[in-house]
């Protein structure tokens, strides 16, 4: 036998390893990734001290501010990256470790999908799902049979030769997510994917990630600024800040019991706890007129019967002047903004009436 | 115009032609990789040789730098070597060539820096060798640019092999030299310039059409 570098098994620490914990697709441990100072630019780090399992077949969100470290997160799973100091393993193969040859082989097995697309202008639609077949060394027939496949998969078979420039945004993001499959990977890496779409759109290249995931049993790490689209997607949520994770957890959770401020103002422009313009503009500290409260809804069913019952069982004229609630992971969360006539009196019996169903709740001001 | 003269024109049309073209052909056999790889080279690129890249750099600029008709008698020695003499269009074509390969790399660089780099990013995402980036996303990506840049070389071409009839060097450029000013025939002189405005002419907007032609980007049906 000579001594090649086997791609399948690795070294037997690694084995050890991935037997300890058999469900991670992909590890992160100890990381910390530093960008060296740079044309008089200094240093910067990206991220510190992150350990991190992310398991086989979920769907994890990375959500974080613009620099909290999301990019490199994730550029580190294929090797894009290296890291400063730690290693990433995925499928129980130190990835941080290889190089040249060897990383290109196992890059073939991480797909990865790009918030501008990322496909060639010259390409069509079939001739750029074909790029990464034609770089794996496929034959001309088993690349023509895979394409196919994966058109009718993503569902624009009828795209098959149009050029990227014929094609809408969504239809673009589906190209690149039937490229990124191209070659049968484990994970599917997604950087921002839908942040260049119509809401309408995300949603259904959100439902047609959620589908290749249930369906081919692909790992899923999606890196977003968006809570909202982590709520409709990932099942595991990770948050990350100034290169730290600083929450993660599971979706409703962390949804229900936001614990980190970031994660909390994430959450804020999801459930809507910011208020509409015209209502922000009016409100006012004097007493009078109607005061503003802002109710939390963090719970199963928390909503259905609060303001009847508040209407009824303090006998006050209870006016809604915004409310959003969804329901995430089974649970509904949001905000209802309630008016409460009748001065300072009647808001402090409402916020004592809410406190005693652990609600919480805080008075924002008055309007006229 | 007498036939004889008509005659000198066409065939010093065909050596500019001559000369122009295998210049161009040797030109972009250099150019194009020297091109590709300074596009390449910088710290952090896909075959990041900072130190070779700056010293290539400077060796191009020096070459471009050099007024043509200085280059054309400071190499003749060299010519001599390669062509085995330095008069005529055949050994014209060792200075053209020694002068358009660095213009050449020069635009092919650029061509080459306009294509996006997150399309980079992604071929080595899943996997692509440096040359298999090169060979299937940056030449193809940057095809409608190279074209033209091709384009403009030729159309340069053009100008410098008329000052290499000043050395003997023949085409249209000698012919104009030769009978227009040395023997005061202002209409051979304007027929020569006529010649070489149709031949830009020409040349311009086959590059155009080409280029437009393989160009996807902003294509309407």
């Amino acid at each position: 036998m000579n001594a090649q570098p086997s791609l399948v098994v690795g070294d037997p620490i690694e084995i050890l390893d991935a037997a300890a914990e058999p469900a991670a697709m992909v590890r992160f441990e100890n990381i910390s990734k530093t960008y060296p100072a740079h044309r008089g630019k200094p240093g910067v780090v990206a991220l510190r001290g992150i350990d991190l399992a992310i398991a086989r077949g979920s769907i994890t969100g990375v959500i974080g501010r613009s620099g909290a470290g999301k990019s490199s997160l994730v550029r580190l799973i294929n090797g894009l990256e290296k890291p400063t100091a730690g290693r990433v393993v995925v499928d129980a193969r130190d990835i941080s470790a290889l190089t040249g040859r060897d990383l290109r082989l196992a890059q073939r097995s991480i797909g990865m999908i790009f918030q501008h697309f990322n496909l060639l202008s010259s390409r069509t639609a079939a001739d750029n799902i074909a790029l990464p077949l034609e770089i794996a060394g496929w034959s001309k027939a088993d690349i023509r049979a895979r394409v196919s496949e994966l058109l009718a998969l993503v569902g624009i078979a009828d795209k098959h030769d149009r050029y990227p420039s014929e094609l809408s945004g969504g239809q673009k993001q589906r190209v690149g997510i039937a490229r990124a499959l191209a070659t049968r990977p484990d994970v599917l890496l997604s950087d921002e994917a839908t942040s260049a779409l119509d809401p309408q759109t995300t949603r259904a290249i959100l439902d047609l990630l959620a589908n290749i995931n249930r369906e081919l049993g692909v790992t899923i790490v999606l890196i977003t600024h968006e809570m909202s689209v982590v709520r409709q997607l990932a099942k595991e949520v990770v948050v990350l800040d100034a290169g730290h994770v600083v929450e993660r957890g599971h979706v409703a959770d962390i949804f229900t019991h936001p614990k980190h401020p970031i994660t909390q103002s994430f959450l804020a422009e999801v459930t809507g706890d910011s208020l509409p313009v015209s209502l922000a503009g009016r409100i006012v500290q004097e007493p009078g007129g109607q005061a503003v409260i802002r109710v939390q809804v963090r719970g199963a069913g928390a909503g259905d019967t609060l303001i009847a019952r508040l209407a009824r069982e303090l006998g006050l004229d209870v006016s809604l002047l915004s409310a959003r609630i969804d329901e995430i992971g089974g649970r509904h969360v949001g905000a209802l903004v309630l008016g409460i006539p009748g001065g300072e009196g009647a808001a402090a019996r409402t916020l004592a009436w809410l406190s005693q169903f652990q609600i919480s709740a805080e008075r924002l001001g008055y309007v006229a | 115009m007498s036939p004889e003269l008509i005659n000198l024109i066409i065939q010093a049309t065909f050596e500019t032609l001559y000369m122009v073209g295998i210049a161009a052909l040797i030109g972009t056999a250099f150019g194009l990789p020297l091109g590709v790889f300074l596009a390449t080279s910088r710290k952090g690129e896909l075959f990041a040789a900072p130190t070779v890249n700056r010293v290539l750099g400077i060796v191009v600029n020096a070459t471009r730098s050099t007024p043509f008709i200085i280059l054309v008698v400071a190499i003749i020695p060299f010519t001599r070597m390669v062509a085995g003499t330095s008069i005529g269009s055949t050994a014209a074509i060792v200075p053209l060539t020694i002068a358009s390969a660095p213009f050449i790399a020069r635009l092919v660089e650029g061509a080459i820096r306009e294509v996006d780099g997150g399309l980079i990013e992604t071929a080595s995402s899943f996997g692509a060798s440096p040359v298999q980036i090169v060979l299937k996303v940056l030449i193809p990506e940057a095809l409608p640019g190279l074209l033209l840049a091709l384009t403009l070389a030729v159309v340069s071409l053009l100008g410098y092999s008329a000052m290499v009839g000043a050395v003997g060097g023949g085409g249209l450029g000698d012919l104009g030299i030769r009978y227009g000013y040395q023997r005061f025939m202002p209409e051979m002189m304007l027929a020569v310039v006529v010649v070489l405005i149709a031949l830009v002419q020409l040349v311009q907007s086959a590059g155009d059409y080409l280029a437009r032609r393989v160009n996807r980007r902003l294509r309407h049906r």
